[in-house]
């Protein structure tokens, strides 16, 4: 492992499926009448959040606690950008604090790698999402419940997602959660296939590892997984699309839709959903949308990037690990 | 009066000869010209060119004196072998009246470093809404012909009509920002595979090249001149190319840093890779060095757009937009352009001394290296190679591409009208 994590793309397929099978390790420790080990005591981790995200904030806040981490909540919203100093004065505040990692969330696209490689501190830094470039603890609890889905909770470890076809649809140029999920999930041998209206797809998209589709119901009998993207309303205003309506009857997902795809296909979305426009109602309640478990492998995920970061050298919970060790 | 003689200098990279300044002028150009009175300079094995012309510089002052003033940045010119450049109006207040081009233009002549000739703003607050006083920046005493709202597009269609039209009047010239300014709302980076990759809102080439292609048909329209600053892709060239073609008046200008930086750099998300326009391609850089080959591009002006350090230390987002070149530029073009083939040091001095003083209508400079002309001229080392190190620039601003980069070439001396502003590397 290396010492941070900025991007999905940095990831090779040994470390990601590392990571998954510590996130099934610390997963075990949920279902513990006390969810805590004490793994990371005596460490101060800082989330750093200069945009808001009370999800991820609390999602990170939660693993480190589950990992005994000296936790410190910093944020500061809306005035980084414009004043482009307070990125680097407070990261070597908290640095003269004496904190171990940086979890940071900013909406600059490139800040967390900045942060990394300026020379302004010595600490880790996990990248919590920024701008439209990475949110690589987001792909990676993806990846973990897609294969804890299409493959199994125990027959998944030491696996990679070899062969499943990925289905993203939305709003591709603006999200960071399909550039970390393209990358991680390319890494993991899966085909993924981009769904969105052209205006919606970066150009340069032709470099990425993937393949670029218009036509959502054509893609669907193929998929094994789809994952929704959120599209941000205000998007219609730019002119990506005509109206809400004619984005949902093209790009949004019903139970009609959900119909074509295989039975065991299962649908995702990175949350908040936007319902009614991007995804029904009858999809995100049934059986098949994971939202809610992702929600709950984002903590053992982050848990398990924070357990490798931070120096596990030694598996965390069990010796499970030592076997898959032993194949690199 | 005081004599000066450049012995064995290869004028314009030619044969080695002798070249004698009498005061402020060179008095003659010879081969074993006499010594006699003379102060020597041994310049065997270097080129003597006529002193280089920026038409693209930022001074910053009046108004962000912390990154550049007239004083620094002029001394920073001379350090690169420029005996005149062309500040652009883009400061605070913005150059849109006589008397700031005034204030501009005496400084220049009072720190004596290098002849300093303002831009004039073609609009008012270079807001596009409003046309300047392009005629009493002409009339004041810095007789401004240059007008531009560099920093900023012209993109009213009308009002660079007008801007065009009106400049005739007394031979002036717009030089256009090519930039549509809805294409490129947010951007931060050359459009494509990287911006892509990195989630960096994208500067389309479309963006700059929808731009010239109006410009060019308006100039036809209206019989006017236009220039275009910072050409930055192979798409401007080939509309640029048309242009000339068919013999609309239209010249352009390229940096140094469009010439050898591609946006590949971008992926260190370090901002002193930020400019406007962003670095583009490997393509579009060779497309770029061939135009200027062929005479496409006519010019090299640096856009040399200094920020202090905090500016630049900070997330690429946050960062502001500009390197500095003054001091590299002719380095830089000895690499992409000299030693690769595609010009002589003649065709370095028709393009970054002859042209652009033609452009601008620079009296005094861009003139031939023979007797009876001004002595402004530049000594060149060609054969040093070291590396470059923002820690000794005359500027007052680092933000260079080239720090720990090796460049070849090196100015030695500069005289402006016979007087030496630069010897041996040193500033005087």
């Amino acid at each position: 492992m290396q010492r941070h994590l900025i991007s999905a793309a940095d990831l090779t397929r040994d470390d990601a499926v590392l990571i998954l099978d510590t996130a099934e390790e610390m997963a075990r420790v949920a279902d513990r009448p006390i969810k805590k080990l004490p793994t990371l005591r005596g460490r101060t981790v800082v989330n750093l959040f200069f945009e808001d995200s009370t999800r991820t904030r609390i999602s990170f806040e939660a693993a480190e606690k589950r990992l005994s981490a000296d936790v410190i909540n910093f944020t500061a919203k809306g005035s980084s950008v414009s004043k482009g100093e307070s990125l680097k004065d407070t990261a070597q505040t908290l640095e003269a604090m004496g904190v171990d990692a940086v979890v940071i969330r900013h909406g600059a696209s490139g800040a967390p790698y900045r942060l990394a490689t300026s020379g302004w501190i010595d600490a880790a830094v996990i990248n919590a999402g920024d701008g439209t470039h990475q949110h690589p603890t987001q792909a990676l609890l993806d990846a973990f419940t897609m294969r804890r889905r299409l493959i199994g909770r125990d027959a998944g470890l030491g696996e990679d997602l070899s062969g499943k076809r990925i289905t993203l649809v939305g709003d591709v140029l603006h999200s960071r959660v399909a550039r970390s999920n393209v990358d991680l999930l390319h890494t993991l041998g899966a085909h993924v296939t981009l769904v969105a209206p052209p205006t919606l797809v970066p150009v340069g998209v032709e470099s990425w590892p993937c393949e670029v589709s218009y036509d959502l119901d054509a893609v669907l009998p193929k998929s094994d997984a789809v994952m929704m993207l959120r599209v941000q309303r205000e998007r219609m205003n730019a002119a990506f699309f005509p109206t809400e309506r004619e984005y949902s009857r093209r790009y949004g997902l019903d139970g009609d839709r959900m119909a074509r795809m295989p039975e065991h296909a299962i649908v995702m979305h990175p949350g908040p959903m936007v319902r009614g426009m991007e995804i029904t109602a009858e999809v995100a309640d049934s059986p098949r949308c994971t939202v809610v478990e992702q929600v709950a492998n984002g903590v053992s995920i982050r848990m398990a990037v924070l357990y490798l970061l931070l120096g596990g050298n030694e598996p965390a919970v069990s010796h499970a690990r030592a076997n898959a060790s032993e194949e690199k | 009066m005081s004599k000066i003689l450049i012995r064995g200098a290869k004028v314009l990279g030619g044969e080695p000869q002798d070249v004698l300044i009498e005061g402020s002028q060179i008095a003659s150009v010879g081969v074993g010209l006499s010594a006699d009175g003379a102060e020597v300079v041994e310049a065997a094995g270097k080129v003597l060119l006529p002193g280089l012309v920026d038409l693209h510089t930022h001074l910053r002052e009046p108004g962000r004196e912390d990154s550049e003033t007239v004083l620094t940045g002029t001394r920073a010119a001379a350090s690169g072998g420029y005996t005149a450049v062309f500040a652009m109006a883009n400061t605070f207040p913005v150059a849109d009246t006589a008397g700031v081009v005034e204030q501009v233009y005496r400084l220049g002549q009072e720190h004596g470093y290098c002849d300093v000739q303002p831009i004039g703003a073609v609009t008012v607050g270079l807001e596009g809404k409003k046309l300047a006083e392009l005629g009493a920046m002409h009339e004041s005493a810095a007789g401004v012909t240059v007008f531009s709202d560099d920093g900023k597009c012209v993109d009213d269609a009308v009002i660079m009509r007008r801007a065009l039209e009106y400049v005739k009047a007394f031979g002036g010239v717009v030089a256009q920002h090519a930039q549509e300014p809805r294409l490129t709302e947010g951007a931060q980076m050359n459009e494509g595979v990287v911006s892509a990759e990195l989630g960096l809102g994208g500067w389309p080439a479309v963006a700059e090249e929808s731009i010239i292609a109006r410009d060019v048909l308006l100039a036809e329209h209206v019989g006017s001149r236009v220039h275009i600053c910072h050409l930055s892709t192979a798409g401007s060239v080939e509309i640029v190319r048309w242009a000339k073609s068919r013999g609309i008046d239209v010249t352009a200008e390229v940096t140094p840093h469009h010439l050898l930086l591609t946006d590949e750099l971008v992926r260190s998300y370090n901002p002193v890779y930020k400019v406007n326009p962003p670095l583009r391609t490997e393509r579009d850089v060779l497309a770029l060095r061939a135009a200027l080959a062929d005479g496409t591009i006519d010019i090299v002006a640096t856009d040399h757009a200094p920020h202090p350090h905090e500016d630049k230390d900070c997330e690429w987002a946050a960062a502001a937009m500009g390197m500095v070149g003054l001091e590299t530029a002719l380095s830089v073009v000895q690499e992409t352009m000299v030693e690769t083939g595609l010009l002589d040091w003649a065709g370095v001095a028709e393009r970054m001394s002859f042209k652009p003083a033609e452009i601008g209508r620079a009296k005094g400079h861009g003139r031939p290296v023979s007797a009876g002309e001004p002595a402004n001229l530049t000594l060149v080392d060609t054969a040093y190679r070291g590396s470059v190190d923002p820690a000794g620039f005359a500027s007052r601003s680092r933000n260079t591409p080239y720090e720990g980069r090796e460049l070849p070439g090196r100015v030695t001396h500069t005289w402006l009208r016979g007087k030496a502003t630069l010897v041996d590397g040193k500033l005087t």
